[in-house]
């Protein structure tokens, strides 16, 4: 006899958008791995976090996808529907920038000077900080809670400090006597990352204006 | 039942029909109208429980309002609810906030003032206080509730997709509670001016359960009520909303729960014999408006906020209509209680005949009244109850208390305890030492109700009232109804009719 459990649809939702935080987190996770990786000229490690990624994002817009249709199909969350909708799109948006720049990396192959490295590096740890710190902010707004602030605020701090690894990266990159397509490329590559850091902060002042409209 | 008496019956099917189709908004509006519950589901759901609580508790706050005027006639009652039901009908065509508890006591005024009979100003003062009362209550309730949901809700940390759930759950268990409420409440409005007037009579279920006319004539009413939610109040929940201040669903479950206490408590009479047992002071049971409950409790809810987002124009215009309703009802009551009467040869009021004579006169002063100056009227006989009251504040100008005091003592109303109808009392809630009482006064006459009651306490203490206190004041009222029922199967109907 199968168990009946109220509220089942609910904690199935329930688990459904837990698991997109958790592939979120996990994806810019895999992405700095990723980055590490590149940096180390390692590159079947690479190609491994590359495929991660990926397979990551594909998940995250199934369950996405899944989340929305359960929504509108079982009226759930009238009031609030569109907002959640809105930011499970945009953050979405970081998973496919992270595969969108694991792409670029492993098509252009990029070749970065041993001084640039260590940046680099930083650059993309900023930019996963700034993730997770996003990811506990829509943990926290899914379930009501108070710790919402603090979290939206290292999602800015984070987001500051890639913005300075950028800027200072760009400026070693034009300051260098490579050429000007190389240094095009790199800064194209740089901006792209940046942009991971920027989306989340994007999804996180639209996380603000939610949680205010959603206080009783 | 004759069909003259469908017919008449009919306006208050007509103001029962606009009561749901109005005040359902007010118990499941936010919860349809924001989608979180099925239009279907909480049209059931609301029918149910208004059908339920008219039957089971909707008796206590028809005592009331019919102690501020006992429209006797049916015709009379035929008007009463027709103008109530037509002011209700016509103010919100106009889109006018529109109260049918209010209309319904105005067009009993109206019937008060074109028959004669005296306004019960105690009875008016308490459903006045109460109408003031009713919104502050509620808002006071919707505060602390909202403060305590708050609380909870933060302290829970609940999934936002569980916190709809639950708050669907809420909306529709607070929907039935605020139906059980409505109907129990609000039944008066409906069919409290057809109670004097009452076509049905008790039947027994075997001999467990005895459903008594005035549950059948509810009942009635009831379900023109929930006829009225089923055929016309989705237009209405849908356009609920945010017209006095925008409300998240935990809001609204809040709105919802606070206007259904409110209700229930105007309506109980379980809570009054606890109050009264406890010798504490009980809380009138009076037809309260829907509507002002939820304005209440909306506008507490607004101002523990800070009062930002209120529409004060909004609350303007309840207001006023607060106001133009009654006197609205009244003026069309009267009015047309006039052509009724005069074009159509409706009886619309029995009136009564009245005299002073000498065991009137000493039962008058055992009340406390001084009788010096009634002395004079005495031994003189008046066909009507206006030209009385005339007379009396002519010779005597007696306050408000003490002229119904008078009339109350000096009305005709023959009583004959016949042999044939004894075994009509068999389908009333009297006891048996109380019927044995009725036995022993077989073939007896009695000019004035109030003759039969001293002669049936005189026989059995169960027949005594108690002495008027809060204590006392249910089982008081038990004996009263169990008299009513014995005049109205004793009654000698008047020559003249």
């Amino acid at each position: 006899m199968p168990k009946i459990t109220l509220f089942s649809k609910t904690k199935e939702l329930e688990s459904q958008t837990d698991e997109f935080c958790n592939t979120v987190s996990e994806g810019a996770l895999a992405f700095k791995i990723g980055i590490h990786r590149y940096l180390e000229a390692d590159t079947t490690g690479f190609e491994e976090k590359l495929h991660h990624v990926s397979k990551l994002e594909s998940t995250g817009d199934d369950l996405r996808r899944e989340i929305q249709r359960r929504l509108y199909v079982e009226t759930l969350i009238p009031e609030s529907r569109g907002d959640v909708l809105d930011l499970l799109e945009h953050t979405d948006d970081i998973l496919n920038a992270c595969d969108g720049a694991m792409w670029q990396l492993a098509i252009e192959k990029p070749e970065l000077a041993d001084d640039l490295k260590t940046d680099f590096a930083n650059l993309a740890e900023s930019v996963a900080e700034a993730v997770e710190a996003l990811v506990r902010a829509l943990r926290d707004f899914f379930r009501g809670g108070e710790s919402l602030t603090d979290d939206m605020h290292k999602v800015g701090f984070y987001e500051s400090e890639a913005d300075k690894m950028g800027h200072k990266l760009m400026g070693a990159i034009f300051s260098s006597d490579i050429d000007l397509s190389r240094k095009n490329q790199l800064r194209s590559v740089v901006l792209h990352i940046d942009s991971i850091a920027d989306t989340a902060e994007d999804v996180s002042d639209m996380l603000a204006v939610f949680a205010l409209k959603r206080a009783i | 039942m004759e069909v003259a008496v469908l017919i008449f019956l009919s306006s208050g099917l007509f103001l029962g029909w606009s009561l749901g189709a109005n005040d359902a908004a007010n118990v499941f509006g936010t919860a349809v109208g924001t989608r979180m519950v099925k239009f279907s589901t909480a049209a059931f759901v609301c029918s149910a429980f208004i059908i339920i609580g008219a039957v089971i508790s909707g008796a206590g706050a028809s005592h009331t309002l019919g102690k501020l005027g006992a429209v006797n006639a049916l015709g009379g009652s035929f008007v009463a609810a027709f103008s109530a039901a037509l002011t209700v009908y016509g103010m919100t065509r106009a889109g006018l906030p529109v109260s049918t508890s209010q209309a319904i006591v105005g067009a009993i005024i109206g019937w008060n003032l074109f028959s004669g009979f005296p306004t019960d100003t105690k009875a008016l003062f308490k459903i006045v206080a109460t109408w003031i009362a009713c919104p502050l209550l509620a808002g006071i309730i919707g505060v602390i509730l909202f403060k305590a949901t708050v609380s909870v809700v933060k302290w829970a940390k609940l999934h936002i997709y569980r916190l709809d759930a639950y708050t669907r759950l809420g909306l529709i268990l607070a929907g039935a509670f605020g139906s059980y409420s409505l109907g129990a409440n609000n039944i008066a409005n409906v069919m409290g001016v057809f109670v004097a007037s009452n076509p049905f009579t008790n039947f027994n279920v075997g001999d467990f359960y005895s459903f008594s006319g005035v549950q059948q004539l509810f009942l009635v009413g009831a379900l023109a009520i929930a006829i009225g939610v089923f055929t016309y109040s989705k237009k209405v929940m849908l356009t609920v909303g945010t017209g006095l201040l925008p409300l998240s669903p935990v809001g609204a479950w809040v709105v919802v729960v606070s206007h259904s206490i409110v209700l229930f408590l105007f309506a109980s009479q379980g809570l009054e014999h606890t109050l009264a047992n406890a010798g504490l002071p009980t809380i009138p049971l009076v037809p309260v408006s829907s509507s002002q409950a939820v304005v209440g409790a909306v506008i507490g809810i607004g101002l523990l906020k800070g009062g930002r987002g209120i529409q004060w124009k909004v609350l303007g215009s309840i207001a006023t209509g607060w106001i133009t309703t009654p006197v609205i009802a009244c003026v069309v009551c009267f009015v047309v209680l006039f052509f009724m009467q005069n074009v159509f040869n409706t009886v619309v009021y029995r009136d009564a005949s009245y005299v002073l004579s000498e065991p009137v006169l000493e039962r008058i002063k055992k009340d406390g009244v001084d009788i010096e100056r009634l002395k004079r009227l005495k031994d003189q006989r008046f066909k009507s109850v206006r030209e009385f009251r005339r007379v009396l504040r002519e010779k005597v100008t007696p306050t408000g208390p003490v002229e119904s005091k008078i009339l109350d003592r000096a009305k005709i109303d023959v009583v004959l305890i016949r042999n044939d109808k004894i075994w009509q009392l068999d389908n009333t809630s009297l006891s048996k030492s109380q019927v044995s009482s009725l036995w022993e006064i077989v073939g007896r006459r009695f000019d004035h109700t109030w003759m039969l009651d001293d002669a049936l306490s005189g026989i059995h203490e169960e027949w005594r009232s108690l002495p008027d206190t809060t204590a006392n004041k249910l089982n008081n009222r038990h004996i009263k109804e169990q008299r009513q029922q014995v005049y109205n199967i004793f009654r000698v109907k008047p020559k003249q009719e």
